[in-house]
């Protein structure tokens, strides 16, 4: 058999075919903001129980929330929370069957993105002008 | 076997293929998730607009009795979401034995959670707090 010059160009598995950004990006970020919120819920939960417990709990639940990690947990949580809703309302129109041209889904996604930063960097300034930092 | 069913008897008995659960699963999904995006913004933007987060601003504001209710129906609501998300994650990603253990685990946190939330937020509510 004579060697090729080149090796034959032959489709690949469905997986490598796909686009990630931005309908694979968003479509995962979904989800890992989704599991990062289940995750949240208990840090939210603590907090009431915290408050719930009486003063002395809910102190050392504050030396826990003022520490840095629990900062940047939060500044995490808060931006999963205005990801997820604006792209689960992304979702919901989907639902009805509207937005899914690829001219539409493409706006759609950049508008969640942006939106989702933007949400974040104003409640974050709210909080720490509000809480003195220690949101 | 009844007319339309092309399920045959064996894969009944085994359990497998469409549970003819997931419409509910499905829809539950989407009315918690309405639920919770009204449900979030207030919270999100009630928090943000409280005087601080001291023991006593924090307990009062929880305490009022509209507060109370729409933070007890935010926190089942989320157990509940949440617990929809994170099995369709775990049925995705987990097979076999350590799915079924899996699954179980997040029913009884999410039960475990959505419970201790409320019950706290009861507590304050009632006054119980010290």
């Amino acid at each position: 058999m004579a060697k090729r010059d080149k090796p034959l160009v032959r489709p690949l598995s469905p997986f490598w075919q796909y686009q990630i950004w931005p309908s694979m990006f968003l479509s995962i970020l979904h989800r890992i903001t989704g599991v990062a919120m289940s995750i949240g819920a208990v840090l939210l939960v603590y907090w009431l129980t915290a408050a719930a417990m009486g003063p002395d709990q809910y102190a050392t639940a504050q030396t826990i929330f003022a520490c840095w990690i629990t900062q940047v947990a939060l500044i995490g949580f808060i931006f999963s929370f205005c990801y997820h809703l604006l792209n689960g309302i992304r979702h919901l129109v989907w639902d009805t069957g509207h937005g899914f041209d690829l001219a539409v889904a493409r706006t759609s996604s950049y508008v969640v993105i942006v939106g989702a930063v933007v949400l974040t960097a104003v409640l974050i300034a709210l909080f720490f002008a509000r809480a003195g930092g220690a949101a | 076997m009844s007319q339309g069913n092309l399920r045959s008897p064996l894969r009944t008995v085994l359990g497998l293929g469409s549970a003819k659960q997931g419409a509910k699963h499905w829809w539950a999904q989407r009315v918690t998730a309405v639920g919770l995006a009204l449900l979030g913004v207030w919270f999100i933007v009630s928090l943000a607009l409280l005087d601080g987060f001291a023991f006593g601003a924090v307990t009062t504001w929880i305490g009022n009795p509209f507060n109370a209710s729409l933070l007890s129906i935010l926190i089942a609501t989320l157990a509940y979401h949440s617990q929809l998300g994170v099995q369709v994650v775990i049925e995705d990603y987990v097979h076999g034995a350590l799915k079924t253990i899996s699954l179980m685990l997040s029913n009884f946190l999410h039960v475990i959670v959505g419970v201790l939330g409320v019950m706290s937020v009861l507590r304050i509510a009632f006054g119980v707090a010290a």
